[in-house]
């Protein structure tokens, strides 16, 4: 650990602004990961033949983007105005990017996972020329979706990392590997969860390894931020980060060794993924928080590097 | 693109303004602020601010905290045992023992850390410990040095703006005069703005809705955009009365403030220095830079700031290879073979 | 200054920045300090010794400008034999009455060139009244000008050699103000206060001048004239008076308070200084010019009847004439003192039925606001004109006695009057700032509502009031009846300001030149051929041009900017600027020129208009037995000084003695270390069980009042709050009433930054917020720890729609005046503070009254005026 640190600030107060988002923004990190994650192995599922496995990753697609959609418009200041996202595309700005993956990748996650509920309707419906279309279109949506996934699961990591919050900031050259993994552990997890245990192997797959990449991204990260990573050990977040280490860590152990031999099993793996994907995002995102909110994380870091560039001859 | 992100240039030629009229800016000269806050008033007026509540916070003659959507000059008072140049602050000889303020800074910092509400309104009481016995001062650990520094903030107006980079509808948008300037029609109060700014200036203005202008969206300085264009000078700098706050182009302002910084120097006020003047630093120069009497950070102000989208190639680059892992792991997965 | 006058202070930045050394003494380091080269943190009530102190330091180390002070202020002056001075005293002059607790004036005066007349018996001296019976009105009633003298035939020593010489009474005065005591009474270390007065002297002299700049922290005193006094003393050794860059600056509480007293809102002057009538002594026209000025007297006063006369014409035109001299009859006469806070005590008394307020919340602003309270509940009648619903026009059902108990709504029976006025960008007028400058406003835009302007209201009451006495057949009507109430007004129903600023300047009533606005004072006439408002402000409508309404650019015209504006008198926007040349007319210095005698033109000439007969060579001397203007020689420049000098010793007319002495407060911790004379022998005081006081040390039960508090403005508020407390913009910088005190205070007391603390006085108890800063520093009093406790007085209890609200610090002070002007003192006082909210409800009454009786206080603490034993004359 960092020894605590000695700085000066005005009155305590922070010197950059926390973001004013609320549950809403680590949900929707966890939920559009889930969701990437998912539609990846439903695609996989698709052509490998596992229909079961097929259909929980496009309707766990369809959950996770729909609920990841719905939490991002309400966290707005001006949910009514959503649609001026669409006004402009920029690349500077990673929710620019993000919205405009989204609005690809929705309709195409949506309408794979529309199809998995095709056999629910109607008679009239689902073989109607829509019903008909929706099922030829269920393999080239599910497919296009999964070619966005990766960007799904990966760009918030940008969108966190490209702000002065500083836990976020300094997180920036590990933190889309942390997220692809936790979003592959979360789906792989909901696939042990609820696909036949004939079909789950590619998930236990997906889960474990994701879960590694995870653990071992997190722990460069945490080895790179210097200060910045002390959020991530403190308070609320702390715990968060704890509980989804373990909860990742013993699901991975579980999934590897148990994942195929045993439903209970698979299903305790699956869920403990999918809680510690969730606890992942949740505790960085407060970690991320705590560290806008003391001005040390910001200041310290700053004076160090100055230090340092009088030190080595600068000004 | 990595210029655009990163080093000095004229934003406004930057963002394609043809024949941009020069760059338009504050220069803040804190060693004549007398702390009167008739800017922070004179920019509520101007831009018609709400209040932002009736907060006490007992940082000296501070109640107004920080910066946000709806203080849009923030005037900063700085009480310390140090001395100012040759200026005396009479204390010496007195009955005053030793200063109070770190004890007292120490007390806003519990009060107000972790507080999402930006102000702390429940401030904690302080005690300042039992009652000394002996003649307060007699040990000669008095305050002798002291001095009260006052300081108005405001946005700078960054060569490379993070807040607009980030923002996702346009809303926040270069001048010609290479100021930068939220659209209130055209904000959807994303946010985003309000973590990317590296001062801790822009904010999302909460309060009742239809009763409140503005509600939910970001705001900040426009550097009198409705005024500048007119030909007036933005409404704090022309309610000054010191002329700390100095408006003008922002190249003929940085010839003054070192010229100003020198004179200081030469008077025996070796702790002036500007800060935000330099076109080479982290935000490629601001357009509201400062003279200062102290460390940058004493007065809230982060002392090596850089625009987090310096990093932000770098971080696409990461991230496209962190989609290109997933990628090949899921297909890995299905192709390792097993069932 | 910064803290109060933050846009005036852009000129001392200016200065600053130009190299001028700025020093601020003030009990607290303010944002006035912060920028300051030096601060002095001095004990609240202690500046006379600290003045007193750069006196001796300037007479012994002989820094003061001996030609300017031989040649043009009454130093080579001889004092008449009977003169006896507060070091033989005990700390009183001779001629102190004990049972009137005032002076006779007599021993004070200038030995005559006729000597045998010399003891006077003449106007002002003798006159002083003790406060009960209400008599004290000379004190302020001279003005611009100084008070009158039999004669300004008098004896001079120019060597300054003379024991009787001002100079050597000065300096027998000022002996004692050393800086050892310097330090012991103010608290103010040896070395810093020799810093001061090195610097003072530096700075002035041929080629430098320093100035001054007070505001009420030297005013609200009970000795503050004498403040005032010990600067003057000062300026004028070191010939800072009359010259660019030197001067006293008072500045003033509020746009426009210079007005108010060029045409007085006081109750015992007329526009232009003029005193008012008294009953009983200003039976005829003479007798009343009389005590304005003597015959025999140098200066402009003397020209007093002019300026009456032309003041009586523009009042009640055709019906003032010679044969009723002018109507002098119409004015009102008083008949003793009818000062603020004399009418409050009246009111309490019943003895007043009702009570305009206009612009001012004595509720909150007003030393004693109980007292203001109680009193207005006795009134039948109030009417309140305010931009909001100040607490002085709902203290009947908020204010803070209904919450003791002490008032009850149903039982007061006063009816108020509630006006909402037009603010200062809805109406059109001048705001006279304290340079005398006249600056005209426009409306911006018409009042909304029911607002209206004062104008307005008061030429509607006008109206009112006439049409209800048209057919009166009562003499005691025909004032009104024949006033001139003829302005005309636009399609809102406003008055035409203009036309008021016309009848202020004055025109010619008959003659060839009938109708025609006069140029200047010089014009009056005492023959009823000139009207004019007030005269000092004649000239403001110079060639019909309204010239208080030019804007001329700084950088289009000289540095002394004389197109701007337009100040009294004659646009002079320095006044004595004769004094800025040498006896013979020519600059002290190049650096310093301003005006001087041209011999060519054979004029007065330079930056500003002289403030002497322009024609009046340096050499002229008068012949013998001139009078008047006639009678200042060509080296007078203080032409409306009956003797044309600048008076180091003022041998009549200040009440409390011809030279500052330092007084402890009426309320203090400390025993006056300088003489046996404690407080302000002659100050006023009320001995009224609702007035008590806290006993001083040397009185028993000082003890449980132990520390001093002082009362302030801050930059965010506007004085009572009535102008800021009611929006959001200035309420939030500012949202609580709080208190300062230093650290060691702090611990000595147990109080909590942030907290809550109590204050305790003889009146009441109030709470406030605990601002714990650095910025106060305990001082060292005569071996003792003083603390003291800053206290900002915006914030009020009850009134309508304010958006912040708290305990008023104004509540604390009882009423002790400076009997010169009946000021009260209200910058400082004894108290104790504890930590925690105070009581509420009647329960505040008895912890108060636990105070009292823990004080033993009875209502003759605090009110022995006379404590000097040896002093008995």
């Amino acid at each position: 650990m960092v020894p605590d640190a000695t700085f000066t600030s005005y009155y305590g107060r922070p010197v950059v602004k926390a973001a004013p988002w609320e549950k809403d923004i680590p949900a929707y990190l966890f939920l559009g990961g889930l969701a990437g994650g998912s539609s990846l192995m439903s695609a996989g599922a698709d052509l490998s033949g596992r229909p079961g496995l097929r259909r929980v990753g496009r309707l766990g697609a369809l959950v996770g983007i729909s609920a990841s959609m719905f939490a991002l418009v309400h966290d707005l200041g001006r949910p009514d105005r959503f649609h001026h996202m669409l006004r402009v595309a920029k690349p500077t700005s990673p929710m620019s990017v993000g919205t405009w993956i989204l609005t690809a990748y929705g309709p195409a996650a949506g309408l794979a996972g529309a199809a998995e509920l095709r056999p629910l309707l109607p008679a009239r419906l689902r073989d109607g020329l829509a019903g008909k279309l929706l099922g030829l279109a269920a393999r080239p949506a599910g497919l296009g979706a999964a070619l966005l996934a990766p960007a799904v699961a990966s760009y918030t990591a940008v969108l966190l990392s490209d702000t002065a919050t500083p836990t976020w900031h300094e997180a920036h050259n590990e933190l889309p590997f942390v997220f692809v993994g936790s979003a592959s552990a979360a789906a792989g997890g909901l696939g042990m969860a609820l696909a036949p245990l004939s079909e789950s192997g590619p998930a236990q797959r997906l889960a474990v390894g994701g879960a590694l990449l995870e653990l071992a991204a997190e722990h460069k990260m945490e080895r790179s931020m210097g200060l910045t990573a002390e959020p991530l050990h403190q308070g609320r977040a702390g715990q968060l980060m704890q509980l989804s280490k373990t909860l990742t860590a013993f699901g991975a152990l579980t999934a590897a060794l148990l994942g195929r031999r045993s439903r209970a099993a698979a299903v305790v793996a699956g869920t403990a993924l999918v809680t510690g994907s969730a606890c992942t995002r949740f505790g960085i995102f407060e970690a991320g928080q705590d560290s806008a909110r003391d001005p040390k994380y910001t200041v310290v870091p700053q004076r160090e590097r100055l230090n340092a560039r009088a030190s080595a001859g600068g000004t | 693109m990595s210029n655009s992100f990163f080093g000095p240039l004229d934003p406004a030629p930057d963002a394609g303004w043809v024949e941009a009229p020069p760059r338009k800016g504050f220069f803040t000269d804190t060693s004549v602020c007398i702390g009167c806050k008739a800017c922070e008033v004179a920019c509520k007026e101007w831009n018609a601010i709400p209040d932002d509540g009736m907060n006490f916070l007992g940082s000296s003659y501070d109640n107004t905290g920080a910066l946000g959507a709806s203080t849009w000059r923030h005037v900063a008072f700085i009480e310390q045992s140090k001395p100012l140049g040759t200026q005396d602050a009479g204390f010496a000889g007195t009955a005053a023992g030793p200063a109070a303020t770190d004890v007292l800074n120490r007390a806003a910092d519990s009060a107000l850390t972790g507080d999402r509400s930006r102000l702390g309104t429940d401030t904690n009481a302080v005690d300042l410990g039992m009652p000394k016995v002996e003649l307060p001062g007699a040990d000669g650990a008095g305050r002798a040095d002291f001095r009260w520094l006052m300081e108005s903030d405001v946005c700078k107006h960054c060569t490379h703006a993070a807040c607009l980079d980030v923002c996702p509808t346009g809303s926040l948008f270069r001048t010609e005069f290479g100021t930068v300037v939220v659209q209130d029609d055209i904000c959807n109060g994303c946010g985003y703005c309000v973590p990317a700014c590296p001062f801790g200036v822009i904010d999302r203005r909460i309060g009742e809705k239809g009763v409140t202008k503005n509600v939910g969206i970001a705001q900040k300085c426009t550097l009198c955009y409705d005024r500048i264009g007119d030909g007036l000078q933005p409404a704090c700098a022309t309610a000054c009365p010191t002329q700390s706050i100095q408006y003008g182009d922002v190249d003929e302002l940085r010839e003054r403030a070192q010229k100003r910084v020198e004179t200081l120097q030469a008077a025996g006020v070796h702790d002036a220095k500007l800060y935000g003047h330099d076109a080479d630093d982290g935000i490629g120069g601001l357009g509201a830079f400062f003279l200062l009497l102290d460390e940058p950070e004493v007065y809230g102000l982060p002392p090596d700031p850089i625009v987090t989208t310096k990093d932000l190639p770098a971080m696409w680059r990461k991230a496209g290879l962190a989609a290109v892992t997933l990628l090949a792991g899921a297909v890995a997965v299905f192709t390792a073979g097993g069932s | 200054m910064a803290e109060c006058h933050p846009v005036g202070f852009q000129w001392v930045m200016e200065a600053k920045a130009r190299g001028a050394k700025v020093i601020h003494i003030d009990p607290r380091f303010t944002r006035t300090s912060a920028v300051a080269d030096t601060h002095v943190p001095l004990r609240a009530g202690s500046d006379i010794a600290f003045l007193g102190g750069i006196v001796k330091y300037i007479l012994d180390n002989e820094k003061y400008f001996r030609e300017y002070v031989v040649a043009y202020t009454n130093a080579a002056t001889l004092v008449g034999e009977d003169f006896v001075d507060s070091e033989d005293l005990g700390g009183l002059f001779s001629g102190y009455d004990e049972e009137k607790a005032s002076y006779d004036q007599s021993s004070w005066a200038y030995e005559r060139a006729d000597e045998a007349a010399a003891a006077g018996d003449r106007e002002g001296s003798g006159k002083g009244n003790g406060a009960q019976d209400g008599g004290h009105a000379e004190g302020h009633a001279f003005g611009s000008g100084g008070p009158g003298l039999d004669s300004h035939e008098v004896q001079r020593d120019e060597t300054l050699q003379h024991p009787r010489t001002v100079f050597q009474v000065l300096k027998r005065h000022y002996a004692r103000y050393t800086p050892e005591m310097v330090e012991e009474v103010c608290g103010v270390s040896r070395a810093q206060f020799l810093e001061v007065c090195e610097a003072v002297t530096a700075n002035s002299g041929r080629e430098r001048t320093t100035c001054w700049v007070y505001s009420v922290g030297w005013t609200h005193h009970s000795v503050g004239v004498q403040y005032i006094r010990g600067s003057a003393i000062i300026q004028l050794l070191l010939g800072n008076m009359g010259r660019p860059g030197g001067g006293i600056l008072a500045l003033r509480g509020h746009a426009s308070i210079q007005g108010s007293t060029d045409i007085p809102t006081l109750f015992n002057l007329l526009p232009g200084y003029l005193p008012m009538p008294k009953a009983g002594e200003d039976e005829s026209f003479g007798a009343y010019l009389d005590t304005i000025r003597s015959t025999e007297q140098k200066g402009f006063w003397t020209n007093a009847d002019a300026y009456t006369v032309s003041l009586l014409k523009a009042w009640w035109g055709e019906h003032a004439t010679a044969e009723n001299g002018y109507a002098f009859d119409y004015l009102p006469r008083i008949s003793g003192d009818h000062s603020t806070y004399q009418t409050v005590l009246d009111m309490n008394d019943g003895k007043i039925e009702g009570y305009f307020l206009l612009g001012q919340n004595p509720a909150v602003g007003s030393a004693h606001g109980r007292l203001q309270r109680l009193g207005m509940a006795q009134l039948k009648w109030l009417v309140v004109r305010d931009l909001n619903m100040i607490e002085s026009a709902t203290f009947w059902k908020d204010g803070p006695e209904i919450a003791t108990g002490e008032m009850k709504t149903e039982e007061i029976g006063t009816e108020v009057f509630f006006f909402p006025a037009a603010a200062h960008t809805e109406k059109s007028g001048t705001f006279t700032q304290t340079q005398r400058m006249l600056q005209w406003h426009h409306k911006a835009v018409e009042p909304e509502g029911d607002r209206r302007s004062e104008l307005e209201f008061f030429h509607l009451v006008g109206q009112k009031i006439r049409a209800k006495l048209a057919d009166s057949t009562l003499e005691r009507d025909r004032p009104i009846q024949h006033l001139t109430w003829d302005y005309p007004v636009d399609e809102h129903g406003e008055p035409s300001a203009e036309a008021v600023l016309q009848e202020v300047n004055g025109r010619y009533v008959s003659g060839e030149k009938a109708g025609r606005p006069l140029s200047g004072f010089a014009e009056l006439k005492a023959d009823g051929s000139t009207a004019c408002g007030c005269w000092i402000y004649s000239g403001v409508y110079a060639d019909g041009v309204n010239q208080s309404a030019r804007r001329k650019p700084g950088r289009e015209q000289s540095w002394v900017a004389p197109d701007w504006g337009w100040a009294w008198p004659m646009n002079r926007r320095q006044l004595y600027n004769r004094a800025s040349a040498d006896p013979d007319g020519k600059p002290w210095s190049e650096r310093k020129a301003y005006v001087w005698w041209d011999e060519d033109q054979a004029k007065w000439v330079g930056h500003d208009v002289p403030d002497f007969q322009v024609g009046k060579a340096p050499s002229y001397r008068p012949e013998p037995g001139a009078t008047g203007p006639d009678a200042l020689a060509g080296d007078d420049p203080f032409i409306m000084q009956a003797d044309g000098k600048g008076w180091l010793y003022a041998p009549s007319g200040l009440l409390d003695g011809p030279m500052p002495v330092h007084y402890e407060p009426a309320e203090s911790p400390v025993r006056n270390p300088m003489y046996e004379q404690q407080g302000n022998p002659t100050r006023e005081v009320f001995k009224r069980k609702d007035n008590l006081q806290n006993p001083s040390a040397g009185e028993a039960g000082s003890e449980v009042f132990p520390y001093v508090f002082t009362t302030y403005r801050l930059t965010e508020h506007h004085t009572a709050g009535g102008m800021s407390r009611w929006l959001p913009y200035l309420s939030e910088l500012q949202p609580e009433f709080f208190c300062e005190v230093s650290p060691e205070h702090a611990r000595e007391r147990g109080l909590e930054h942030l907290g809550w603390a109590t204050i305790v006085t003889a009146r009441t108890a109030i709470e406030a917020r605990v601002l714990v800063t650095d910025r106060v520093v305990p001082l060292t009093v005569g071996g003792k720890v003083i603390h003291q406790v800053g206290l900002p007085y915006h914030w009020g209890v009850g009134g309508g729609g304010a958006i912040v609200s708290g305990d008023s610090a104004n509540d604390l002070f009882g009423l002790s005046l400076d009997a010169n002007v009946h000021i009260q003192e209200s910058k400082v006082a004894s108290c104790d503070i504890v930590p925690g909210r105070r009581p509420t409800g009647p329960e505040l009454l008895q912890f108060v009254e636990a105070y009292r009786s823990r004080a033993g206080i009875t209502v003759e603490t605090g009110n022995t005026r006379h404590t000097a034993q040896e002093g008995s004359p």
